[in-house]
This record gives C-alpha cells, sequence and structure tokens, in this order.
C-alpha cells in the first residue's frame, strides 16, 4: 500500500515534469509566440497608461499610472484562463488528449503539469509588464519587500486559479476558437467590471456591487495595497479587506475548478 | 485476446451500443465495418478504456477494460482517428515525450524513438515539426507513437481515412508485418477494400448492434455467387441476346438495365467462356463482357441498408 501511494506520487510528478517539458518545447518551437508574449506588456501599459490615463483624474488624487499598473498585472494574470483553454480545447480536438487518457499517465498529470508550465510563462510576462511598467510608467513598488513579495505571490495564485477555470472550461469544448469563445467572452469584460482601470466609485449605484465583489477587485486592491500604490475605497467587505478577499477567492476558484478539471479528464465522454 | 459480451452504451436516449459480442483471436486482425453511427467508434473507446460501458463486460489480453483499467493501458496501443500529435514538435520529440510517459527512462525513450522512426522511415523527417508532415507521414508516426511499448493489441480507428492509394497501402504493409509479428490487430473502417486486404475476420455493425460477422470471403457468399455481366452494343440486339442466354446458362436473368444484362455464373469463369462463345458465334456485338465477384460493398449495402 505504501510502496504504491509512493509509486502513485513519483509518477504523477515525473508525468507532469514531462507534459511541462512539452509547454516548453512548443514556446521554443515558436519564437514569434514569445516574442508577442514580452512585446504585448509594453503595448498595454502604452494605451493605457497614456492613452487613456492621460484623461483619467483619481477622485482621491495619486498618480494615475502607479493606480495602472496592479490592474494590468492583474489582468494579465486573469487572461492565463483564455490561453490555457485554447491550448486544451487544442488538444482535445487533435485527439491527444484521448492518447494521454489511454496510455498509463497518471491521471491528474496532464492537467497539473501544463497548468505549472502555463503558470510559470504567465509569470515571464508579468515579469516583462513589470518592467515596462517601471521603465515606461514609472511605476515603483512602495512597500517593504515581503509586502510586495507577497503581491507577486498573490498575482501567482491568481493566474492558477484562473488557469483552472481555463482548463476546465477547455475540456468541453471541440476546438481551440470554441474555446476561445466560450471564454474570452465574459473573462475580458469582466476584466473591466471592477476597479482595475477606473475607481468603482463612479459606476452606477446598481452596478457598482457587481464590480466590489468582483474577485478580481479584490485582487487588484490587495495588489494595490501591498506595492504601497494609489487605491480607492468602497464599502463593500472584499475592498475593506481584501488580501483575505482574495486569498479566499483564488482558494476558492480552485477548490471548485481543480477537482471538477481533473473528474472530467477522467470520465469524459464523447 | 479481445472478449466483448453483452457489452452497452447509451448516450442520453440514444443507444449508441446495444450489446454486442464480439471475439478477436490472438495474432488476428478484426475489422470493425458499418456506416457512420453504427457505434464502431464507441466500441473502440470502450476497449481502450476511455469510455465506460453502461452494461455488458468486455476483455482485452485478459484485463478487464474497466476494472484493470490502469495495467491494460501498457498492453494497448491506439491510434484514432486523428493523428494525435503535438504538430509543433517534431516528430522524435512527440515519441520520447510519448515514452517518458510510458514511464521509459530518458535513454531508453530516445532509443525505441529512434528505432520507431527507423521502421517507419521518418528517421530523416525526425527534426521536423508535425506540422509539416504529409498526411501519410503523419499517420506513420501516429502508428509508431501507438507501438511504443510494443502492445500486444493495437486499436485502430479508420487508420487511413483521408490518406491518398499509395499512403494507404504502404500503412497496410506496415500493419500486415506487425499482425504477422504477433500484434492482434482491430481496426475500423468504412473502407471495404481496406477490411477486405486486411481483416481475418469482419463485424459489420448497424445502429450499435452486430449485423454480421464471418471471414470476408463468408461475407461475400451470402451475397450469392459469381455473376457475369454482358453489356450490348445494340438496344436492337438485346433480346435476342437475352433468348441466347437462357438457353445458355440459365433461365434466371438477374437483373436487365438497359443494355446491361448481369445472369448468375454456376461455374465462374467456364460460364463467362460458354457465354463468349455463343455471342460471338450468333453475331452479337458487346461492348463489355466481364465476370464479377461479389464485394464487400455489396454485402456492406445489403446488411446496412
Amino acid at each position: 500500500m505504501y510502496e504504491s501511494v509512493y509509486a502513485t506520487v513519483r509518477w504523477t510528478l515525473l508525468d507532469s515534469l514531462t507534459i511541462a517539458g512539452r509547454t516548453y518545447a512548443r514556446l521554443r518551437a515558436q519564437p514569434g509566440e514569445i516574442v508577442a508574449f514580452l512585446v504585448f506588456p509594453v503595448i498595454m501599459t502604452v494605451l493605457f497608461g497614456y492613452v487613456f490615463g492621460s484623461a483619467i483624474v483619481l477622485p482621491h488624487g495619486g498618480d494615475y499610472r502607479s493606480y495602472l499598473m496592479p490592474g494590468i498585472f492583474m489582468q494579465v494574470m486573469a487572461m492565463t484562463a483564455t490561453s490555457a483553454a485554447t491550448a486544451v480545447g487544442e488538444d482535445m480536438a487533435r485527439g491527444l488528449i484521448d492518447r494521454f487518457r489511454a496510455q498509463p499517465v497518471a491521471r491528474s498529470a496532464v492537467l497539473v503539469g501544463r497548468s505549472v508550465a502555463d503558470l510559470s510563462l504567465h509569470l515571464l510576462s508579468l515579469a516583462a509588464m513589470v518592467l515596462a511598467g517601471v521603465l515606461i510608467a514609472g511605476w515603483r513598488a512602495r512597500g517593504s519587500l515581503g509586502d510586495t513579495a507577497a503581491a507577486f505571490g498573490l498575482l501567482a495564485l491568481f493566474g492558477l486559479a484562473m488557469i483552472w477555470v481555463g482548463t476546465y472550461i477547455g475540456l468541453w469544448v471541440r476546438s481551440g476558437a470554441q474555446a476561445d469563445a466560450a471564454t474570452f467572452g465574459w473573462l475580458f469584460p469582466m476584466t473591466f467590471l471592477a476597479n482595475t482601470f477606473v475607481p468603482t466609485e463612479g459606476l452606477p449605484a446598481w452596478l457598482r456591487p457587481v464590480a466590489d465583489w468582483n474577485p478580481m477587485s479584490a485582487v487588484v486592491a490587495a495588489t494595490r495595497g501591498l506595492f504601497g500604490n494609489p487605491t480607492s475605497v468602497s464599502p463593500a467587505w472584499p475592498l475593506q479587506h481584501p488580501v483575505t478577499a482574495s486569498l479566499l477567492w483564488c482558494l476558492g476558484i480552485l477548490a471548485v475548478f481543480l477537482p471538477l478539471a481533473v473528474h472530467r479528464y477522467r470520465t469524459m465522454d464523447r | 485476446m479481445i472478449r466483448v459480451e453483452g457489452l452497452r452504451k447509451r448516450y442520453g436516449d440514444h443507444e449508441a451500443l446495444k450489446g454486442i459480442d464480439l471475439r478477436v483471436e490472438p495474432g488476428t486482425v478484426c475489422g470493425l465495418l458499418g456506416p457512420n453511427g453504427a457505434g464502431k467508434t464507441t466500441a473502440v473507446r470502450i476497449l481502450t478504456t476511455l469510455l465506460r460501458p453502461d452494461g455488458g463486460r468486455a476483455e482485452v489480453d485478459g484485463l478487464d477494460v474497466v476494472r484493470d483499467a490502469a495495467r491494460l493501458r501498457f498492453r494497448i496501443g491506439l491510434a484514432g482517428q486523428h493523428a494525435a500529435l503535438d504538430e509543433l514538435l517534431t516528430g522524435r520529440r512527440n515519441l520520447e515525450m510519448f515514452g517518458r510517459l510510458y514511464h521509459l527512462s530518458r535513454a531508453r525513450a530516445r532509443r525505441r524513438a529512434g528505432e520507431l522512426l527507423e521502421r517507419f522511415e521518418l528517421t530523416d523527417a525526425a527534426r521536423q515539426p508535425v506540422r509539416e508532415y504529409s498526411g501519410g507521414m503523419r499517420r506513420r508516426l501516429d502508428l509508431a507513437a501507438s507501438l511504443i511499448v510494443s502492445p500486444p493489441v493495437l486499436f485502430m480507428d479508420e487508420p487511413t481515412a483521408g490518406l491518398d492509394p499509395r499512403s494507404r497501402m504502404r500503412l497496410w504493409e506496415l500493419l500486415r508485418d506487425l499482425v504477422e509479428e504477433g500484434t492482434t490487430l482491430l481496426l475500423t473502417t468504412q473502407y471495404l477494400d481496406e477490411a477486405d486486404h486486411l481483416a481475418d475476420r469482419i463485424v459489420v455493425l448497424r445502429e450499435g448492434a452486430v449485423a454480421a460477422a464471418g471471414s470476408p470471403e463468408e461475407l461475400k457468399r451470402t451475397i450469392g455467387g459469381d455473376r457475369v455481366q454482358v453489356v450490348f452494343r445494340e438496344p436492337g440486339d438485346v433480346d435476342a441476346g437475352l433468348r441466347l442466354l437462357r438457353s445458355i446458362v440459365t433461365p434466371e436473368i438477374d437483373s436487365t438495365e438497359g443494355l446491361r444484362v448481369t445472369v448468375p455464373a454456376a461455374d465462374g469463369a467456364q460460364s463467362l467462356i460458354r457465354i463468349a462463345g455463343a455471342l460471338d458465334a450468333a453475331g452479337i456485338p458487346v461492348e463489355d463482357l466481364a465476370l464479377r465477384r461479389p464485394t464487400l460493398d455489396e454485402v456492406f449495402l445489403r446488411l446496412t441498408a
């Protein structure tokens, strides 16, 4: 019994590594992707920081571009769901998921390996965005080193949670395009229906609670606080306790979508 | 090697498999034949542990497909309808990845990839990404990927769909070699000549049930024997021709369609010679005269109509 548990854990780890290796090998095979990955943050920073930013004044003062950057960081991590769903959807369409399932691959390894490799790539993208923020927008983390690390940790956790949302959706579709349609359409607007780009104070009364209770608002508010950047205030509980709220949101999303995705992978009937 | 009893699968209201029985002996090829939606793919997916049956039993290589699924996955290879490969990775890298997932060491995975690339004539393309492969190369790599652990049982779902004739024949050769080495093969196909070429036994599925089973020859015999087909040149000759045919072979005419007349050929080629001689002696010109053997197409059309 002990032997077999040990073997299961060992194979899950090794198989996850093999699958993660595949993600990196794919990236090496398309250098253009890497460039896009790194250039996109710069475009976003310039676009929002200077094009929109020049017209936006924060109600309680503070530099808009410093306010903005944590929002963009969160948005990058939120969109991991779309790329995860698209990649899994493509593997479904190609029959690769079937091949993995008909092979003696550890049952959660395909999804775990993918999600971890995916997260590491998105953290790379986040690093490029941080660099763009520092160099172009003059963004700085003004909190302590520990707080700064905590903020990045929170962003990583949020990215991981969103990857599992995307993974689960990807396991229900039959093509990469379908996966894109099934995630981007609600996810992208949702990143705007939050305190990402503007404070929620100015929203109509009926819309404001939606934005305040959007998990993304909690993540953005928490990182703004930890980075020591200008933030906006709201009486809503999640924004009064943004670190606790965003941790709860992320762990809650993971607790729902990780088991759902693994279960779907193991039992899928087409 | 494969034993299936009363296998059932239902999707909502649709009964995909209504209790099929199947036996495939070791080292033989079984062809699952049937129109789209007959349940071929569902059967393969159950036998390869991808799908749980709702009823009945299925054993592959002595292992139950549900209870012993984990162990069975080391004993089977599956090449599905799509070439299930990573398009961005090279052929070699694909095989190495699948080898690692069968728990081969890095060195053994690399060695096995090399062997398989060699065997399937892909060594030259080993360093190219799969998206640059032709259809035939993809299929060969897909087959190679399903053979990493030399599984005793191989499942192929429409292995040659969409291939050009030359690539198809090449794949058939490779499959025949595998069977000669002792692999048991179950394949689904819509191409009857494929089943005819490869299969020792054919099982025809229709609406989730077995409509017929037997060797290709047995199935053809159910349709009846050989026939001679005469195509007259002149419409005016058809009546005289028919009278002549009735007098020399049999009073029964199978079918008459315009200038084309089909009659049973009880003595095979001898019947053809007699008919040719009689028509020639009577001076009736023909456009075409041929001995026709029943084809699996006819069996298929009759059984699945």
